[in-house]
C-alpha cells in the first residue's frame, strides 16, 4: 500500500503529531515500506480463521456492580497540567 | 408552506437512544455513578485513562442491556466482545470509547409505537449496544478554557439504534415516549431526558414521495426533551423541503437545535474530521451469555405495559384509554393490579384510580409511591360505595380526603364519624319526594305532559333537600312512582 501526502497529513492530523514537511516524502516511504512489510501475512490463507482480539483465553472477566473507594479529587487532579480547585482545564474546544 | 408541497415528499427518520443505566457503578470500573456529585469526585484511575489501568466490565450492564433487548424481541448475542471508536476530545481521557461495533448485544427487534391520532406502527431496530458515556465539557463564555468534569466518563450506557423507519415527527415523539416507559418498566433508566439520563439524536432526510432512494441526511443533536425532538423534526422538514423546493443542495451535516428559537444550525466545531478507526479492545475478555444466566434474566422480566394495556381491554373489558393510563408508569399499574386482587369491579376501580386518585397525586405534587392511602383501604370505600351507603361523590369528595390522612378508621367509620351515611329508609326518602312533588305543581303538570328531561330539576331538588344523603336510586324509583 502506497502512502501519499494526503494520507500522511490524515493521519498525522489522526494522531495529533506534528512533523517536520521537508521530511515528508521520507516518511511517505517508511510507511509505505512498513505497510508493505506488513502485507507479507495476507500470503497466509486466513479462511473461516476468525480475529484475534484477545490474547488469553479468559471469557467473562466480571464484577459486580460495587462502589468500591477510588480517587480522591485531589489526586484525581494532581498530575493535570492545567487545572483549578473543580476541572480539569484544557484549550477551548468550541469555537 | 401548504400541504401539497410537503405531500411532494416522503420524510425517512432515524432514532439513536442513549439510555444511562441504573448501576451503582460504572460500566469498567467500580466509582459511583451518582449524579450531582462535586466536579471530578466520582473517578478512578480507569476513569481517567492513566496508563497500565485495565477495565472490568460490570455485569449488570449486561442483564439491563439483555432486558430491553428481551423486551424489544432482539437476537441476544452469545458471544460478545468490546471495540474502540478512537478520536480525540478532552472529555475522553483514553482516547477512545469502549463500545460495541461488531458484536451489539441486541440485534434487530420491534418496538410498537402509538402516534397521536395515527395508526400503529411496529419500528424495526437495527441493534442495542453497550458502551461508556464521556465527561462533561464547560464552554463557559466568560472562561478562556474548556473546563472538564470526568463524573460521568464511564457511567454505562446502552445506545438503541433504530432502521431508518420513521416517517414523522408524531412517531419519533411516540418512539421515544414508547422508550421512555420500557426503561422505566423494566428499571433500568430513570428515562429522564432533562438531566440527560435519556438522550436522542435524530437522522433525518427528504426524498421525492414514491422514491425508494434516501435523501442526503443531517443529524440533528441537543433535543432535551420529547417535546423538542417534535419540534425539532418538524423545523428541519420544513427546512429541507424549503431548500429541495428552491432546487438548493441539503448538505450531509450534523446540526444542533436550539430551544429557545426552535431552529436548528450547522454545529461548528474544531474536530470535523471524524474517523473513527474501529479495532476490537485487547484488554477486556470476550463475554458469553450462556443459557442459564439468559433464563435466569427472562424469568425477572416484568409484565410489559403494551401487555397490561391488552389485558386490561380484553378481559377486564376497560376503555383503552383507561388502560393506557393505568398503564402509563408501572408503579400506577401495580397499585391498580393491587386494588383488582380484591375486588372484580374493575371499571370502578379505574373511576377511582383516573378520578380522585391521580387529582389527589396532581395537586399535592406527590407520585403514587408516596401516597398514604394503601390499595386494601381504597377498596374497603368502594365496598362502601357499593353497598349504597354513601354515593360516589360523597366517597370522593368527603371520605376520600379524610382516609388518606386518618390510616386507622375504615371507611365506614368514618363515613358514620361524619354523618355521611345514606338514607335508605324509603318512609323518610318518600317524604321528601312528596315535599317536592308539592312544590312544584307546574312542573308536575309539564312533566305528565311529556316533558321528561324534568326529571333531573326533580331529582335534584329531592337530593338537595336530603343533603346528598339519600340513596339515589331509591329516590329516582319514588320520584318516577309519583309522578306517574
Amino acid at each position: 500500500m502506497k502512502i501519499n501526502k494526503e494520507l500522511l497529513l490524515k493521519i498525522a492530523h489522526l494522531a495529533r503529531l506534528d512533523f517536520d514537511e521537508k521530511t515528508a516524502g521520507d516518511m511517505e516511504a517508511d510507511m509505505t515500506r512498513i505497510l508493505d512489510w506488513v502485507e507479507k501475512l495476507n500470503e497466509l490463507d486466513t479462511e473461516g480463521v476468525e480475529p484475534l482480539t484477545t490474547m488469553s483465553h479468559e471469557v467473562n472477566v466480571t464484577r459486580e456492580d460495587v462502589v468500591r473507594t477510588h480517587l480522591s479529587h485531589e489526586r484525581a487532579l494532581k498530575n493535570a497540567p492545567e487545572k483549578d480547585t473543580d476541572f480539569f482545564r484544557v484549550p477551548k474546544v468550541l469555537e | 408552506m401548504d400541504a401539497d408541497v410537503y405531500s411532494k415528499y416522503t420524510v425517512v427518520i432515524g432514532l439513536e437512544v442513549h439510555a444511562q443505566l441504573q448501576t451503582q457503578s460504572k460500566i469498567y470500573s467500580s466509582d459511583s455513578t451518582e449524579f450531582g456529585n462535586s466536579p471530578n469526585t466520582n473517578v478512578s484511575v480507569i476513569t481517567l485513562g492513566h496508563p497500565g489501568t485495565l477495565p472490568r466490565l460490570n455485569r449488570k450492564v449486561v442483564e439491563y442491556a439483555i432486558r430491553i433487548g428481551l423486551a424489544c424481541s432482539s437476537e441476544i448475542s452469545r458471544y460478545n466482545i468490546f471495540d474502540r471508536k478512537n478520536y480525540f476530545y478532552p472529555d475522553l481521557p483514553k482516547g477512545y470509547q469502549l463500545t460495541q461495533d461488531r458484536t451489539p448485544i441486541c440485534i434487530g427487534g420491534t418496538v410498537t409505537v402509538s402516534p397521536k391520532n395515527a395508526e400503529d406502527r411496529e419500528i424495526r431496530l437495527n441493534r442495542i449496544h453497550i458502551e461508556e458515556d464521556a465527561g462533561k465539557s464547560l464552554h463557559l463564555p466568560e472562561e478562556s478554557d474548556t473546563l472538564v468534569d470526568f463524573n460521568r466518563a464511564g457511567v454505562p450506557l446502552i445506545e438503541i439504534v433504530t432502521e431508518p423507519d420513521l416517517r414523522t415527527p408524531e412517531e419519533a415523539y411516540a418512539f421515544l415516549a414508547e422508550i421512555r416507559q420500557l426503561v422505566r418498566y423494566l428499571d433500568i433508566c430513570d428515562g429522564n431526558m432533562e438531566e440527560g439520563s435519556l438522550r436522542c439524536d435524530a437522522n433525518i432526510s427528504i426524498m421525492p414521495a414514491g422514491s425508494d432512494t434516501f435523501g442526503k441526511k443531517v443529524e440533528i443533536k441537543n433535543m432535551n426533551s420529547l417535546r423538542n425532538v417534535q419540534r425539532a423534526l418538524e423545523h428541519e422538514i420544513e427546512r429541507q423541503v424549503m431548500l429541495a423546493e428552491k432546487g438548493e443542495e441539503i448538505i450531509s451535516e450534523t446540526r444542533t437545535f436550539n430551544e429557545t428559537t426552535g431552529t436548528t444550525s450547522g454545529m461548528r466545531t474544531k474536530e470535523e474530521l471524524n474517523d473513527y478507526r474501529y479495532f476490537p479492545d485487547p484488554d477486556l475478555s470476550p463475554l458469553v451469555v450462556s443459557e442459564e444466566w439468559l433464563a435466569a434474566i427472562e424469568e425477572k422480566m416484568p409484565v410489559l405495559p403494551r401487555e397490561l394495556v391488552k389485558k386490561y381491554v380484553q378481559e377486564y373489558d376497560l376503555p383503552e384509554y383507561d388502560a393506557r393510563v393505568l398503564t402509563d408508569s408501572k408503579e400506577i399499574a401495580s397499585y391498580f393490579e393491587e386494588i383488582i386482587s380484591h375486588t372484580d369491579q374493575y371499571k370502578a376501580a379505574s373511576n377511582w384510580m383516573m378520578g380522585p386518585v391521580k387529582s389527589y397525586l396532581n395537586e399535592h405534587t406527590i407520585e403514587i409511591g408516596d401516597f398514604r392511602l394503601t390499595p386494601v383501604r381504597l377498596v374497603d370505600l368502594m365496598k362502601l360505595v357499593e353497598s349504597g351507603k354513601v354515593s360516589f361523590s360523597i366517597a370522593s369528595q368527603r371520605i376520600f380526603p379524610v382516609m388518606v390522612e386518618d390510616t386507622d378508621s375504615s371507611a365506614a367509620e368514618i363515613a358514620k364519624r361524619l354523618n355521611l351515611i345514606q338514607e335508605s329508609d324509603s318512609g323518610a326518602i318518600e317524604q321528601l319526594v312528596d315535599d317536592v312533588v308539592a312544590d312544584f305543581p307546574d312542573k308536575v303538570t309539564a312533566y305528565r305532559k311529556g316533558q321528561k328531561g324534568l326529571l333531573g330539576m326533580f331529582m335534584g331538588e329531592v337530593m338537595k333537600r336530603g343533603k346528598g344523603k339519600i340513596n339515589p336510586k331509591m329516590a329516582n324509583e319514588l320520584l318516577r312512582n309519583k309522578l306517574g
